[in-house]
C-alpha cells in the first residue's frame, strides 16, 4: 500500500505536467517537424493539396539554399548580413535607449508618470497600424519626414527616398527601433526597482557621483535581466516580421532584405516550400546556436563574476 | 499576469480545436459530393471600394439564389491582399469553400494544385456551354487543352485615362494612339510640377502587366514554347526599358511614382498632377476622388502601329476574376447551380455594371453601361486586342520576379541611376535565374 502511496506521489507531478507536455508537443513541435520534413521534398504548388505525395529531394533544397554562387544561395546570403547588422543595431540601439531612458526616469519629477506613459504607447500600438503610419511619414513627395528634414530643416540636397533603394535600410531601424525599444525601457524599469536605495546611499555618502554610482551599482545589477533583455531583442529583431512586409510589402529593396520576409518570398510568393523550410530550419539552426553560445558565454562570466 | 494567463489558454485551446478539426473535419474521400445540398460558402474576392461595400452589393443577389433555389449561401468577402494566401492555406488542409472568386492570372497555378473543380464538357455544359463566354477571357481559365479550372465572371482591360483639361492646356487635341506620340504629348506636359503619365513603381502585377503588353509588341513572350523563361530575350529586355525610359529618359513619369504601390497615381491623376495612366477600369476610383466623369477621357492603349490587333498589336494583358468550385465541395449539385446563377445574363449585367468591369458573357454585353466612354473602350479591348498572361504553373513566380525586376529598375530610375540596355538585361538575368529551381 505504502508503495503505492509513493508511487502515486512521485508520479504525480508528471502526470500533472503531461497535459502541457502533450499541448507543447501539439502547438510548438508537430509544425516544426513538418517544417524539417518539408525541407526534404520537392514541394511546388503541384504537391500541395497532398505534400505527403510530393517526392524526396534528400539534401536538394539544402545545397541550392548554400550554394552562394548561384542567385538563391547568394541573395540569401546577402539577406543574411542585412539581417546580422539589422539585429546588431536594433538591440544595441534599444538597450541604450531604454537604459538611459530607465535611469533618467528613476528620479522623481513631476510629468514622470505622464513621460513613462508617453514613452511606452508604441508597445502599445497595433503593430501594422504603426508601421502603415510611418510608411506614409517615410514617403518621398507628401511624407512627414522630408517635409521635415527638407522643407524646413535643409538637411538635405533633394527629396531622398526612404522605402526605395540604401535608404530603405535606415527606415527600417528607425521603425524597428521606436517600436522595439519601449519594452527595453520597461524590462530595465523593472529591474531597477529592485535594487536596494541604501546602495546608493552608502555610495553617495562615501563621495561616488552619478556616473560612478550607475557604473558601480546600476550597471553590475542590472547584468542578469540584460542578459535575458538582449537575447529576447535578438531574437526578435533577427525574426522581424511585421516590419518589413508592412513598410515595403512582398518584396523589399535589396538593402532591407531581412531573412522572414526573404524566406516568406522563397515559400509563399514563388510557391517554392521545400526550399523556403530549408531555409527555415538553417535560420532556426543559426538561432540556437547562437543562443547556446551566448547563454555559454554569459553564464560563465556570471560564475566569474559570483566566485 | 491573469490576462497573460488568459491569452495563454485560449491560444492553447484555439489551437487545439484546430487540430482536431484539421484531422477529424471531414471531407468526403474522392472529393466533390453532395452530402450537405442546402449551403454553400463563396469567398468573393474584393470588387468594390472596400469589403462592406461588397457584401452590400453580393447580398440582395445571394438572397435572390436562395429565393430561386432553397440554397443559402454564406459569403465572405475577402480583400486582394489575402486572397492568394487564403486559397492555398485551403488548398493545403484541404478545408476550402464550396465556391469561390481567383484572379485569372493564377488560373494555371491554381489549376496545377489540383484543388479546383476541373470544367469538363458535362459541367459546362451544365452552366450553358463554352460558347457563351468570350473567348479570349475562357483562355485565361487553365492551361491550354486542359478542361478550365474557372470560369471568368468579371473581365477588365487596361485603357488610357486622359485629362482633358490638362490635354487642352497643353494644346493637345486628341489622345496619343502611339507611343512615340504619348512621350510627345507628355513632354509637353511635364512641366512646372505636372507630369505626363503616372506609374505605379512599386505594385509588381502592375508592372508585370504593363511589362507584359509592350513585350507583345516587341515580339517576346517571356516564357518559350517548352515553358522556360525567356526574359533576357531582346524583346524582352526592350519592352521593359521603353517602360522604365518613360522616366528615366523621356521624364514624363514623376521620380515619387517609382515607390508607388497604394494607387497613388489614380490620386494624382484625380487631383490634376498627372494628364495620363495606363490602367483597368477606373472610373469608380476617380469618382471617389472627386474627378467628375466628363473630366477624364479614355482611348486604347498606344501601340506602335497606332490600331490595337492581335500579335504585336496587342495593347493589354487580359484581366479579371474568375469563379471557380473547390473539389473538396460538399454540395457540388448547388455550386454548379451557384455558377450558373452567376454567369447568367442577368446577374452579369447587374454585377459588372456595378463594378465597372466588362462581361464575359457576351450576351449580357448589350447593355448601355457597357456602352460609355471608358466601357466601350475596355470591352473592344478584350474583344480584339487582349491576351491572357502566360497560362504556365509558374505564373506566379513570373509575376514577383520580374515584378521585382521592373521595381528595382524604377528605384535606379528615380534615383538618377543609368538604366541601360545591359542593366535591364541584368535584372531580368537575375529573375530569369530565380525561376529555375
Amino acid at each position: 500500500m505504502r508503495t503505492v502511496a509513493r508511487l502515486r506521489r512521485a508520479g504525480l507531478p508528471y502526470l500533472l505536467l503531461l497535459p502541457a507536455l502533450l499541448l507543447e508537443l501539439l502547438v510548438h513541435l508537430v509544425p516544426m517537424v513538418i517544417g524539417i520534413v518539408m525541407s526534404f521534398k520537392d514541394l511546388t504548388q503541384l504537391f500541395l493539396g497532398n505534400w505527403g505525395a510530393a517526392p524526396w529531394k534528400g539534401l536538394g533544397n539544402y545545397r541550392v539554399t548554400v550554394d552562394v554562387d548561384a542567385p538563391v544561395g547568394a541573395t540569401l546570403l546577402h539577406s543574411f548580413v542585412v539581417t546580422c547588422a539589422f539585429s546588431v543595431l536594433t538591440v544595441g540601439l534599444c538597450w541604450l535607449l531604454g537604459t538611459a531612458a530607465a535611469i533618467f526616469l528613476q528620479e522623481n519629477f513631476r510629468g514622470r508618470g505622464l513621460l513613462r506613459a508617453v514613452f511606452l504607447t508604441p508597445y502599445a500600438l497595433p503593430i501594422y497600424a504603426a508601421v502603415i503610419t510611418w510608411a506614409f511619414m517615410f514617403q518621398r513627395d507628401n511624407g512627414l519626414v522630408n517635409h521635415v528634414l527638407h522643407d524646413q530643416l535643409h538637411l538635405t540636397d533633394g527629396r531622398p527616398f526612404w522605402l526605395l533603394g540604401d535608404n530603405s535600410f535606415l527606415a527600417l531601424l528607425v521603425v524597428a527601433v521606436w517600436k522595439t525599444w519601449p519594452f527595453a525601457f520597461l524590462v530595465v524599469m523593472a529591474a531597477l526597482q529592485n535594487i536596494p536605495k541604501d546602495l546608493y546611499e552608502a555610495a553617495a555618502l562615501d563621495g561616488a557621483g552619478m556616473v560612478r554610482q550607475i557604473r558601480r551599482i546600476t550597471l553590475p545589477s542590472l547584468r542578469p535581466i540584460n542578459q535575458v533583455l538582449v537575447l529576447v531583442l535578438f531574437l526578435w529583431s533577427f525574426n522581424d516580421f511585421n516590419t518589413p512586409y508592412v513598410l515595403f510589402g512582398k518584396a523589399a529593396p535589396e538593402a532591407a532584405d531581412l531573412l522572414s520576409i526573404h524566406i516568406y518570398q522563397s515559400s509563399f510568393v514563388t510557391w517554392n516550400f521545400g526550399t523556403g523550410s530549408a531555409m527555415s530550419v538553417l535560420l532556426l539552426l543559426f538561432l540556437l546556436v547562437v543562443t547556446a553560445g551566448y547563454l555559454l558565454a554569459t553564464s560563465r562570466g556570471r560564475k566569474h563574476a559570483d566566485a | 499576469m491573469r490576462i497573460l494567463r488568459a491569452a495563454i489558454v485560449t491560444a492553447t485551446v484555439t489551437a487545439l480545436a484546430a487540430a482536431a478539426s484539421g484531422c477529424g473535419g471531414g471531407t468526403s474521400p474522392g472529393g466533390a459530393g453532395d452530402d450537405s445540398p442546402t449551403t454553400l460558402t463563396y469567398w468573393a474576392s474584393n470588387q468594390g471600394p472596400n469589403v462592406e461595400a461588397d457584401k452590400k452589393i453580393l447580398g440582395p443577389e445571394l438572397k435572390k439564389f436562395e429565393r430561386q433555389t432553397g440554397i443559402k449561401v454564406k459569403l465572405e468577402v475577402i480583400p486582394w491582399p489575402d486572397l492568394l494566401n487564403r486559397i492555398l492555406t485551403a488548398t493545403t488542409s484541404g478545408q476550402g469553400p464550396d465556391v469561390l472568386n481567383i484572379g485569372n492570372t493564377w488560373s494555371a497555378s491554381l489549376q496545377a494544385t489540383g484543388a479546383l473543380l476541373p470544367w469538363n464538357k458535362e459541367n459546362l455544359d451544365a452552366i450553358g456551354g463554352r460558347d457563351r463566354f468570350l473567348a479570349p477571357a475562357l483562355d485565361a481559365t487553365g492551361v491550354a487543352g486542359k478542361d478550365p479550372a474557372a470560369i471568368p465572371l468579371y473581365s477588365l482591360a487596361y485603357a488610357l485615362y486622359y485629362n482633358k483639361r490638362m490635354f487642352q492646356d497643353a494644346g493637345i487635341s486628341k489622345p496619343p494612339a502611339t507611343w512615340d506620340e504619348l512621350v510627345a504629348d507628355g513632354k509637353r506636359i511635364s512641366k512646372k510640377g505636372k507630369w505626363g503619365l503616372g506609374a505605379e513603381g512599386g505594385q509588381l502585377t502592375n508592372n508585370i502587366h504593363q511589362a507584359f503588353a509592350l513585350g507583345k509588341q516587341h515580339g517576346a513572350d517571356f516564357f518559350d514554347r517548352s515553358g522556360r523563361p525567356t526574359f533576357t530575350s531582346d524583346g524582352a529586355v526592350a519592352a521593359v526599358k521603353q517602360y522604365i525610359d518613360f522616366m528615366a529618359k523621356d521624364k514624363i513619369i514623376a521620380p515619387g511614382n517609382a515607390e508607388y504601390g497604394q494607387n497613388q497615381s489614380l490620386r494624382d491623376f484625380a487631383t490634376g498632377r498627372t494628364a495620363m495612366v495606363l490602367w483597368q477600369a477606373a472610373a469608380t476610383t476617380f469618382a471617389a476622388d472627386g474627378m467628375k466623369p466628363d473630366e477624364w477621357g479614355v482611348a486604347p492603349v498606344p501601340v506602335p502601329s497606332g490600331t490595337p490587333g492581335t500579335g504585336r498589336q496587342t495593347n493589354s494583358m487580359l484581366a479579371g476574376i474568375n469563379i471557380a468550385v473547390f473539389k473538396n465541395t460538399h454540395n457540388l449539385h448547388g455550386a454548379r447551380k451557384f455558377v450558373t446563377f452567376m454567369t447568367s445574363d442577368s446577374e452579369q449585367r447587374l454585377l459588372n455594371k456595378t463594378y465597372g468591369s466588362i462581361p464575359p458573357v457576351t450576351a449580357a454585353q448589350q447593355d448601355p453601361a457597357f456602352n460609355r466612354q471608358d466601357t466601350k473602350v475596355l470591352r473592344e479591348t478584350l474583344a480584339r486586342s487582349a491576351t491572357p498572361l502566360p497560362q504556365i504553373a509558374e505564373e506566379s513566380q513570373f509575376e514577383t520576379s520580374v515584378g521585382t525586376a521592373v521595381k528595382d529598375l524604377f528605384a535606379d530610375a528615380a534615383a538618377g541611376h543609368p538604366v541601360t540596355t545591359a542593366s535591364v538585361k541584368a535584372r531580368l538575368g537575375k529573375a530569369e535565374q530565380q525561376m529555375t529551381k
